[in-house]
């Protein structure tokens, strides 16, 4: 019982900070950044693994086999109409068709860290080219 | 096969004047082609990359390629003197897949040489290979052309022999295009001493064609796109009055002109490779001379891939780009300008979107 109530005061004290965190929304250091960017690059690293995954799909071909260094996938001109699917698609989507096709593999939900790494992933090996949605 | 069938009906329809690009008056062609008894055409299929899954499971995309080049190729009228393959045959240098590539190759009807692709040496240092297809590098003539044959994905012994636990690893780290573990392609103290040896037997105005599956030139280190000893061959080279590459590896239409040396590297038979310039993050040198290839539709399987049949007149190669889900391309030499140019799209003027990479 006396466990329960010590607990309880650490979530308590836990969702205060929380809150007057929240109070001082801009204030964030330097430290705060590195550490955010270091949470994206751990995701970027589970791409790149993703990425030449020989598991990823079914029969053994991985993403790199086409697109070193994710070349070629253009992730700053999506959402675009892809003409082969008649709309316009994310860059998920697309990122599924491949897992099918040539991976012969199942697809990956939007949400799933997985496909969020690989989308880290792609857009950061893309990084410092200019956004241009809709470029075929 | 319509569109094959079309471009082998323009190549007998235009016969001897495919070398010299369209501009050159009839007399000059005439003069060119003074012994037309020498001019011949091969056939040049390269990176098969059969990937073996598991048991006698292969990847079907992959196997779907060669089988086509080969049909194709055994079409071919007027019949090519023989057929090249670039290297590349299988995916992890594993027996079932190059026995499995070989299978495949063995429909053809012609001599075929081999070169040494990176995915077929790396497992047992090109052991299994050598007992399928003979020697690593080799020279051959034929009707007055000294071909020479070269294993130009060799890289340093320290990393082939020492940094690797297994054979296995030491293959799939090679195989990773974009591996930063990987290391850069070379010739080699071994294979200069014997090119040198072997072209001192050869005389200065005899027409060379070298083969190689990486580029002997250096156009991207990080894809090895790239020879890392390539100005030592092409030093080799220089005396000679015509001297040709042909190369596989990167899945893509490139050539060059070096001094007297004219670069061509072939497509696939598997997939086709980003040029190193859509590599935001990457310092390369593609040839300006190059028209690159359509960019790829994925949605098509076979887009961007194909195989070529190489005219070889008075010395010099055209390449002609069978491209199963494209237009043909083709690179010849231009005697005028004294390097190889595109048929159609040579002119900054008359490129079409596709052609366009970014």
């Amino acid at each position: 019982m006396k466990k329960n109530k010590q607990s309880l005061f650490v979530v308590i004290a836990a969702v205060f900070s929380v809150l007057s965190g929240f109070a001082q929304a801009d204030e964030f250091t330097k430290d705060d950044e590195q550490r955010w960017q270091q949470q994206f690059m751990d995701s970027v690293k589970q791409g790149r693994e993703l990425w030449t995954s020989p598991t990823l799909g079914s029969n053994g071909v991985v993403c790199a086999q086409c697109h070193p260094n994710a070349a070629n996938t253009h992730p700053e001109t999506y959402p675009k109409f892809q003409k082969q699917i008649g709309k316009v698609i994310p860059l998920w989507e697309m990122i599924n068709w491949c897992l099918r096709n040539p991976l012969e593999g199942q697809p990956l939900a939007a949400d799933d860290p997985k496909m969020i790494a690989i989308q880290a992933y792609v857009t950061y090996e893309r990084r410092g080219v200019k956004l241009e949605p809709g470029k075929h | 096969m319509t569109t094959f069938n079309n471009s082998r009906r323009s190549f007998i329809k235009t016969g001897g004047a495919l070398a010299l690009g369209t501009t050159l008056p009839i007399s000059l062609v005439e003069l060119a082609f003074a012994d037309t008894a020498e001019n011949f055409s091969f056939a040049y299929i390269s990176d098969a990359h059969i990937q073996h899954i598991s048991g006698n499971r292969f990847v079907r995309n992959w196997d779907q390629g060669l089988k086509r080049a080969v049909a194709e190729a055994n079409l071919l009228t007027p019949k090519p003197d023989f057929v090249m393959f670039g290297g590349d045959l299988a995916q992890l240098g594993s027996k079932p897949e190059l026995d499995h590539g070989a299978e495949i190759m063995s429909a053809l009807s012609h001599k075929v040489h081999y070169v040494m692709g990176e995915h077929d040496y790396y497992l047992d240092l090109g052991a299994y290979w050598e007992k399928l297809f003979g020697p690593q590098f080799y020279s051959f003539d034929h009707k007055g052309v000294h071909f020479i044959v070269l294993n130009s994905i060799r890289t340093y012994d320290d990393w082939t022999y020492k940094r690797w636990p297994t054979a296995e690893q030491r293959m799939s780290e090679m195989a990773g295009l974009d591996n930063p573990n990987g290391s850069p392609f070379m010739v080699g103290d071994e294979q200069r001493k014997w090119l040198k040896a072997d072209l001192d037997k050869v005389a200065k105005t005899t027409p060379i064609v070298v083969f190689s599956h990486s580029p002997l030139q250096k156009i991207y280190k990080g894809w090895n796109f790239w020879t890392e000893d390539a100005e030592q061959i092409q030093a080799l080279l220089k005396p000679f009055a015509k001297v040709s590459v042909i190369y596989g590896h990167v899945h893509q239409i490139q050539y060059n002109q070096i001094g007297n040396i004219s670069f061509n590297s072939v497509m696939a038979t598997a997939w086709p490779w980003p040029y190193p310039s859509t590599y935001a993050q990457a310092e390369q040198y593609l040839p300006k001379l190059t028209v690159p290839m359509n960019r790829a539709d994925p949605f098509q399987e076979r887009d961007a891939t194909g195989w070529q049949f190489v005219n070889v007149a008075s010395g010099r190669v055209d390449l002609n780009f069978t491209l199963y889900n494209n237009s043909e391309r083709s690179v010849r030499f231009n005697l005028k300008n004294k390097h190889p140019e595109d048929r159609d799209y040579q002119a900054e003027s008359s490129r079409i979107p596709p052609q366009s990479h970014y």
